[in-house]
């Protein structure tokens, strides 16, 4: 199909085709060498003893402790995080979507209620650990308090501007067809708020994540931001460093999961792209 | 020749926080069966409003709006209102939109669809059933918003500066197909306009209003010298259109 296109172009047309396609290879090209040297480094300064493998950990470690998942139960930790962060991000999505809804619903009631949002937005939701702890009680469920805590007001502040901002025209439209407040919600304003959601989900799975460490970090037996706070406390940098580096793959692994499902839904949505 | 509409006295003022505006002052007049009516009147003069208060969106302040002898309360079924853009929706095929009016109204069955159906045939929309707005030209897309307010089947139409979207010629020619079908369908319909043109070209009775607080200034019969339809490029070349042109631009200076 490609190649198809690139016979049929005239020859400036081929060598820009070129010029952008060799370009893109570097830029991939680059991107991996970054990521190798940087770990080839690390691993030689470590064993020539420039750098303190103790303090600072060294690839060929980490590596170890990840093989050896079977007896320091990194599964289960990994399982953990993973359950706490959906938990916490799917009730904060609900949750916050029908909370957007109610206000939108009601002029009034998103009237009275701004100012508070306001607030509590702005308020460091970690602040809030020890209340969660003693309110819920130490364990799973307040770790997923925590996620819900920091992505649920920023899911409600979020889909209430898309809803309020919803072109009028459409809305009008709706209406002179006779439609009611709910059938201009289903019909007409949640539809076109559906990239808002997208964003709204992009940011979320972050903030849940970041809800579901901090949680990890103030009560809990398993998961990888126990992990990290038990290996400061032994100092075993290496499982501090394994665990940091799961995280970092866990979270890009959850976001790219939210954009295939982005694309997934609009291309059932619309023709478009 | 029926009543479809009459406004008796109809007068709306806006309340807002600093202070009131008077928008619409004593309009009266009717609409018979299978007229066409243009509102004309400078922009920002409440023409919108007017329509509103007919579609039963907003209500009149005092006096009343009749619609086929009852006084009008909410919006019914019983008009149809196409506003300035097409609006509409994106995620939706052309077909599903033309239902969309009968599916809020929870109108949809075998009778309704094949009803909106059969205007998408005889309106050449039939084969872009399945694609998206986007994918359509602006005449098409005012076309299918069209189909879309016909579908339910209302008693009067109301086209609110409906083809001022459109670039110039693409207005001339959705303004013949809309004047046909709705010549054809026989419905009766108000078409507010701030052109003057336009308005002349389609309707049988033009009304100009003043400006806000927007009363009747003129309510003028338009009648061509043939005796079968002309079609709005028709009346455009034609002598009178003129003079219909020069009269309601004096009638419209008078109040600047």
């Amino acid at each position: 199909m490609n190649k198809q296109i690139i016979c049929a172009v005239s020859s400036q047309r081929r060598k820009y085709l070129v010029k952008n396609r060799r370009q893109k290879i570097m830029t991939l090209v680059c991107q991996f060498s970054l990521l190798f040297i940087t770990i080839f480094l690390w691993e030689a300064l470590a064993r020539v003893g420039i750098i303190d493998s103790f303090i600072m950990s060294q690839p060929t470690r980490i590596l170890r402790v990840v093989t050896d998942f079977r007896n320091n139960n990194l599964l289960l930790h990994i399982g953990v995080t993973f359950f706490e962060t959906i938990v916490g991000f799917a009730i904060g999505v609900i949750l916050g979507n029908l909370i957007a809804l109610a206000l939108w619903y009601s002029g009034f009631l998103s009237k009275v209620l701004y100012p508070y949002l306001v607030v509590i937005n702005a308020l460091p939701k970690i602040a809030l650990g020890p209340v969660i702890i003693i309110w819920v009680g130490a364990g799973m469920q307040a770790v997923i308090v925590m996620a819900l805590a920091i992505s649920l007001v920023v899911t409600i502040m979020e889909m209430l501007n898309g809803f309020k901002n919803t072109d009028a025209e459409l809305i009008k439209m709706a209406k002179t067809f006779g439609a009611g407040r709910i059938q201009t919600f289903v019909k007409i304003v949640f539809p076109s708020n559906l990239p808002t959601l997208f964003n709204c989900l992009k940011i979320n799975i972050g903030l849940s994540l970041v809800g579901v460490i901090a949680g990890e970090f103030l009560v809990s037996r398993a998961g990888l931001g126990y992990l990290i706070v038990y290996g400061g406390q032994v100092f075993q940098m290496d499982l501090v460093m394994t665990s940091v580096f799961i995280l970092a793959v866990l979270a890009s692994v959850l976001y790219y999961g939210i954009v295939l499902l982005e694309s997934f839904v609009m291309k059932i949505f619309s023709h478009k792209k | 020749m029926g009543e479809i509409l009459c406004l008796k006295s109809v007068s709306l003022t806006y309340q807002a926080e600093n202070g009131e505006v008077e928008a619409l002052k004593d309009i009266n007049f009717t609409v018979n069966e299978g007229e066409i009516i243009s509102i004309i009147g400078p922009s920002g003069c409440g023409k919108t409003t007017l329509l509103s208060l007919i579609s039963g969106l907003e209500s009149p302040t005092s006096g009343e709006v009749r619609v086929g002898g009852h006084v009008v309360k909410g919006v019914t079924d019983k008009i149809g209102y196409m506003l300035q853009k097409d609006n509409l929706l994106d995620w939706r095929t052309i077909r599903s939109n033309t239902l969309l009016g009968l599916e809020i109204r929870k109108m949809l069955c075998n009778a309704t669809v094949d009803y909106a159906d059969d205007l998408l045939k005889t309106y050449g929309l039939w084969e872009f059933r399945n694609m998206r707005p986007s994918q359509l030209s602006g005449g098409m897309r005012q076309r299918a918003a069209l189909i879309r307010t016909l579908a339910a089947k209302p008693g009067l139409l109301l086209l609110d500066e409906s083809f001022s979207a459109l670039d110039y010629q693409t207005r001339l020619a959705v303004t013949d197909d809309v004047y046909g079908i709705i010549k054809r369908v026989k419905i009766p319909a108000i078409l507010v306009t701030h052109d003057i043109s336009d308005g002349i070209s389609m309707a049988d009775r033009l009304i100009v209003l003043t400006k806000r607080p927007a009363s009747i200034s003129r309510d003028i019969k338009i009648e061509f010298s043939r005796s079968e339809i002309m079609s709005p490029l028709q009346r455009r070349n034609d002598p009178l259109f003129r003079e219909y042109f020069n009269l309601i631009w004096k009638e419209l200076d008078v109040h600047e």
